[in-house]
């Protein structure tokens, strides 16, 4: 790892404050470090943001929930509020990577990690998302990358709690000392690949997420999200699902589905959401619903499983959701 | 393994011009309150950043809640295993490489150094963390627990002992860091299933397979272990 002087602060204020200069945040350093030490990125000065206390933690308002960038993914699955209500980011949040890094991963820094293609995070290979012109998974070892939506970059978006936080309507706030602060919903957090593939996210280099905004489930919601993977834990999936469910008695007022692994950025399936509006939820509307979530997707040369993989995973998390099924024993996490 | 090897300071690595770039003013208070009294020349900044020691001094500045730290070597304060030590590390060092190349506990292995496989196991306030993922300068003001401190003097941890009489290794090199994710389970539940076990060691990576008779010593010593 290159050698790095950090402002270490304490209030958002100084934080801000240190913001230039390409100076890097750092929250709980685990992408960070990762890169640093991958050598994909050298930046000479961070930010260290870990014990700034004002970013922490979670408080019940009238409109919802406002969540702490710093809190911890494991303060958030443990949560006994979040744990009733906003079950789809429990559960996200508690089966993203292993016990240890849910201690140390931060909800922030887990919404603003960088993709996993193992490409883009070798040194050896210079790609399109590093600023130059060629994408090697096309051609190359492609298995774990994406099914729809990748004119440009097929790498997947990697953040459980973006899932979750899509699922349910969340957005961040944004702030910079000489802008002020703006609001950014989570889709449009994330800026795709077709779009400027060296950009990832909105979020400008003097800026933080000071906040995580959930608005309150309208009522009868139920909520769940699996995470499906080549091992039992350890891993980023390799297809992931959250529901968000509105229900009227047996009826199904208002659905939410979320894709995670299938794009470069997490997206709803208007499909699934649509084959379940108006409907009760039983086995065979969940599986109609999980089969036209992968409609229209045009699998790369070695991933074609993932249009099996997805309809299960959307399938069974739709049953989760609606207590009409256990916890998949074969999900990950 | 090998890159980790890289950010050991000693006196003879350093190179005065990474650790204090000229001009930055970002490695503390001395250089800086010299900087201002003695006009910021060129030359001078060289000759500044020629003395020999000068970064090896605490470059600590806290002005309205900004620390500065590093590049170079900054002396902080650990607490590992109830003892408060004082070492020289640069930002960038990791509390595993801390515990490991300035205090010489090498207990706490680094395997993979990316946070995958949990062999760098360490209890921050008695929660387990990865140490290869976490630097030495986040630890500060916090209690480090390695394996080293887990058991009192010449005795085992109970659940040392049912490691060893369970046969619950072959090559070692998980079971520190096993050790450290069970008796943190233990601490937080003493009368877990086995379910709570596999759980606790999801991340702690085995590439021996003695999973089953880790579960088994770890049921085993719940039996025997008393909460502190
Ligand atoms: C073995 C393993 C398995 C994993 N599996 C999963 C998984 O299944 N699902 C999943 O979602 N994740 C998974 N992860 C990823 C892990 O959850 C993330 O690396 C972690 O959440 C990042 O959080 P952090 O606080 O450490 O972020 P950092 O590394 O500190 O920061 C990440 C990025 O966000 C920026 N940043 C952080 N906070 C802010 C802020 N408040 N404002 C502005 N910028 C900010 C940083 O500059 C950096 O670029 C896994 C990781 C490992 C090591
Ligand atoms: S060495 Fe730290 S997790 Fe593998
Ligand atoms: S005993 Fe060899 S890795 Fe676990």
């Amino acid at each position: 790892m290159n050698r790095f002087s950090m402002a270490d602060c304490t209030t958002v204020d100084a934080a801000l404050s240190q913001l230039k200069d390409g100076a890097v945040v750092k929250a709980g350093g685990v992408d960070l470090l990762d890169r640093m030490k991958d050598g994909i990125e050298e930046p000479t000065r961070l930010v260290n943001i870990r014990n700034v206390a004002e970013l922490r933690g979670i408080r019940e308002t009238d409109h919802g929930l406002t969540i702490g960038p710093l809190t911890t993914l494991a303060e958030i699955s443990d949560h006994p509020l979040i744990r009733a209500q906003y079950q789809i980011l429990s559960d996200a949040c508690g089966h993203a990577a292993t016990p240890h890094i849910r201690n140390m991963a931060t909800v922030g820094g887990n919404l603003l990690q960088r993709v996993q293609c193992w490409y883009y995070r070798s040194a050896d290979f210079q790609c399109i998302r590093k600023g130059k012109d060629l994408c090697f998974a096309f051609d190359g070892l492609n298995q774990y990358h994406a099914i729809m939506e990748y004119a440009t970059c097929p790498s997947v978006a990697p953040s459980s709690a973006a899932v979750a936080l899509l699922g349910l309507n969340g957005s961040v706030e944004l702030s910079s000392a000489k802008r002020g602060k703006r609001t950014v919903g989570i889709k449009e957090l994330y800026v795709v690949p077709d779009a400027n593939p060296t950009k990832f996210t909105v979020i400008e280099p003097d800026e933080l997420i000071t906040a995580i905004v959930i608005p309150k489930p309208a009522p009868g919601t139920r909520s769940a999200y699996q995470k499906y993977g080549e091992k039992e834990s350890f891993d980023w999936a390799i297809a992931d699902a959250g529901v968000v469910l509105e229900m009227d008695g047996d009826i199904c007022r208002r659905a939410v589905i979320v894709m995670g692994a299938a794009s470069p950025v997490v997206r709803r399936s208007p499909q699934a959401e649509a084959a379940l509006a108006g409907k009760t939820i039983n086995e065979e509307t969940a599986r109609a619903a999980g089969k036209v979530a992968v409609e229209g997707a045009t699998p790369l040369s070695m991933n074609a499983y993932k249009l099996d993989l997805f309809p299960v995973a959307v399938y069974r998390t739709i049953l989760l959701a609606a207590g009409q099924r256990d916890r998949d024993p074969s999900a990950a996490g | 393994m090998s890159d980790s090897r890289e950010s050991i300071p000693s006196s003879t690595e350093i190179d005065p011009k990474t650790t204090a770039p000229a001009g930055s003013g970002r490695s503390g208070i001395s250089r800086r309150g010299f900087l201002k009294g003695a006009g910021l020349t060129a030359a001078g900044t060289a000759l500044l950043d020629g003395v020999q020691g000068f970064t090896r001094e605490a470059a600590a500045e806290t002005t309205h809640g900004v620390t500065e730290l590093g590049p170079g070597p900054v002396q902080v304060k650990l607490h590992v295993n109830g003892v408060e030590h004082t070492v020289e590390i640069e930002p960038r060092t990791t509390l595993a490489e801390a515990l490991r190349m300035h205090l010489g506990m090498t207990g706490t292995k680094i395997a993979c150094d990316r946070g995958v496989c949990s062999g760098c196991t360490v209890w921050l306030d008695k929660m387990p963390v990865n140490s290869c993922m976490t630097l030495a300068i986040d630890a500060v003001g916090h209690n480090v627990t390695t394996i080293e401190g887990l058991s009192s003097s010449d005795r085992m941890h109970p659940l040392q002992a049912a490691f060893v009489k369970h046969d619950a290794l072959q090559c070692g090199f998980c079971t520190p860091g096993m050790v450290m994710s069970c008796a943190a389970l233990l601490e937080r539940n003493p009368n877990p299933s086995e379910h709570d076990v596999r759980h606790a060691v999801s991340g702690n990576l085995c590439r021996c397979g003695t999973y089953p008779k880790i579960f088994a010593a770890t049921l085993d010593a719940a039996g025997t272990t008393r909460t502190a």
